[in-house]
């Protein structure tokens, strides 16, 4: 049953398609906006290919994709944080690590699972134009709890972020707040899949929040410009895949790509503007 | 009448990094409202013993007491403020100095509550002692390296601690922050009861502020009481005089 919404979102599944693309461009850049301070930029890519491995055993195994990449998914990144917390690993050799494991254990149980068949690849690349009202109903519902539980925690992983050793003497949480950071960011790359894929999910919480932060000048309103370019680049991006027939997944990270390219356009104008630069 | 409990203990804290001895039997006390400044030369453990004071690194021997308790134990952490030797400013983090103040509220009311009203009311009390309210809504990272420390202190100041610990505050920070950096901790201290550790190789902007100064050298205390002491010695505070880094490293 479709609702009656205008071209292009007139049809049934170009509006189960919007309603999972705004939820996951609604929580990626929130999540990102924590991340890039952090220099963890390419976490959401280490999550997503252990994200990988966990779809290809779940079609190994014979049961949902989507659980057993939240599962191992959720396992590699609190795994990760906790290296880079107890100083076991720097963040980059951590990613790197889970990244390349991840991947290849990937394509070794697609292999034994028969074939790289079509199941693999849309998750690989997504595949939001095919998504049903169920896989509508979990992204959505994991949406609503990553930007709940965000609203709750953000003032918290705030403090953090400006100052880890600060927040410790505090009293803050420290380590507890990261682990679940690194949590929600695999929550959310698994509620991303579907929609632009593990290989392309990071940049919809990285390109938004450095658009954001040429936008804003204050920490509320990177969040809040962040969130707003991430919805309107699923938006602009599903009008134009179904205006030109593209690959949805790869067409809202172009415009996403194409927003930071302006507002870093704007922000160099900006700059030259002021006296003395 | 008795000397009231100290909020900060150590006592006879050794640390080392392998063979490097950083910290060999140090005490030390802070006692409430009191302004007690902790100078040494560069990689005589001052940083360690402020780390080790305030339960970041664990002493492989030795006793820490915060507020009574042990730091892992001690539960209103927020009676503490600390700022940190050269605090980053992350310009992947734009914050407003507001913004950057009000984090300092965020351990004091629970970490998931909201703020209230009051948190409002002592963020602008941070802002005034140092200076810094009509800044409060530019990104901190166009203030000058003085005003950001300032910020610091405020974000430190937020919570309305009992003890502040301050790491190296004055290291590069121009000489109008200097003074506005003095005036707010002798308000702090002096007025409103707040006891400071002040960790600092130059003492110069706050020489005549100071009730009690700690003097470290290779791990070891080498002096601890009034200033008045020292000059006695006829070692200077004076930060155009240099008297006491030199001292600290040829005592007479």
């Amino acid at each position: 049953m479709s609702l009656p919404l205008p071209w292009p979102f007139d049809r049934e599944y170009m509006q189960l398609a919007l309603a999972a693309g705004l939820a996951v461009g609604a929580c990626a850049p929130l999540i990102g906006t924590f991340l890039v301070p952090k220099r963890l930029s390419l976490m959401g890519d280490g999550i997503g290919h252990m994200a990988f491995a966990g779809v290809a055993a779940g079609l190994l195994m014979g049961v949902s994709p989507l659980w057993a990449a939240l599962l191992v998914a959720v396992a590699g990144a609190v795994t990760i944080e906790w290296l880079r917390l107890r100083r076991r690993a720097s963040g980059d050799l951590a990613l790197a690590v889970f990244f390349y494991t991840g991947i290849a254990a990937g394509v070794v149980l697609t292999g034994l699972a028969g074939s790289l068949n079509s199941g693999v690849l849309t998750y690989l690349f997504g595949s939001v134009l095919t998504v049903s009202p169920s896989d509508t109903v979990s992204i959505v519902v994991l949406g609503a709890v990553i930007v709940a539980t965000m609203l709750a925690i953000w003032r918290a992983l705030f403090a953090v972020a400006m100052d880890e050793e600060a927040a410790r003497v505090a009293g803050l949480p420290v380590d507890a707040l990261s682990l679940g950071l690194a949590a929600l960011t695999a929550v959310t790359v698994v509620a991303a899949m579907r929609v632009v894929g593990v290989l392309l999910v990071a940049a919809l919480m990285v390109l938004p929040v450095g658009s954001a932060q040429r936008l804003a000048r204050s920490f509320g309103a990177t969040l809040r410009w962040a969130v707003i370019i991430g919805m309107g680049s699923v938006a602009v991006g599903l009008t134009l895949a179904r205006a030109a027939s593209l690959a949805p997944g790869g067409t809202i990270v172009l415009v996403a790509a194409g927003a930071f390219t302006a507002t870093a356009a704007v922000d160099v104008g900006r700059r030259r503007g002021r006296p003395g630069t | 009448m008795s000397a009231p409990a100290p909020l900060l203990a150590v006592d006879g804290v050794a640390f080392s990094y392998g063979r490097h001895h950083v910290l060999d039997g140090v005490s030390m006390r802070v006692a409430p409202g009191e302004f007690v400044a902790l100078a040494g030369s560069n990689g005589s453990g001052k940083s360690t013993l402020v780390r080790v004071a305030l339960g970041l690194t664990e002493p492989q021997a030795g006793e820490v007491r915060l507020f009574g308790e042990s730091p892992a134990h001690l539960k209103d952490r927020w009676r503490v403020g600390y700022v940190p030797q050269r605090p980053m400013v992350v310009d992947q983090l734009p914050a407003t100095v507001e913004e950057v103040v009000s984090s300092g509220c965020v351990a004091r009311r629970g970490w998931m509550r909201r703020p209230r009203r009051e948190d409002a009311g002592r963020v602008e009390r941070a802002l005034e002692v140092v200076a810094l309210t009509e800044l409060r809504r530019t990104p901190i990272v166009e203030l000058s390296g003085g005003q950001q420390q300032r910020a610091f202190i405020a974000r430190a100041l937020a919570s309305e601690p009992e003890l502040l610990v301050l790491d190296e505050p004055i290291a590069g920070v121009d000489a109008d922050s200097q003074a506005r950096f003095r005036d707010a901790l002798v308000t702090r201290c002096h007025q409103d009861g707040v006891a400071v550790l002040l960790v600092s190789h130059e003492l110069g902007a706050v020489a005549d502020d100071i009730d009690r100064i700690i003097l470290l050298r290779g791990g070891t205390v080498v002096f601890d009481g009034p200033p008045a002491d020292l000059t006695a010695e006829g070692v200077s505070l004076g930060v155009h005089h240099h008297d006491l880094p030199m001292w600290l490293e040829h005592p007479r």
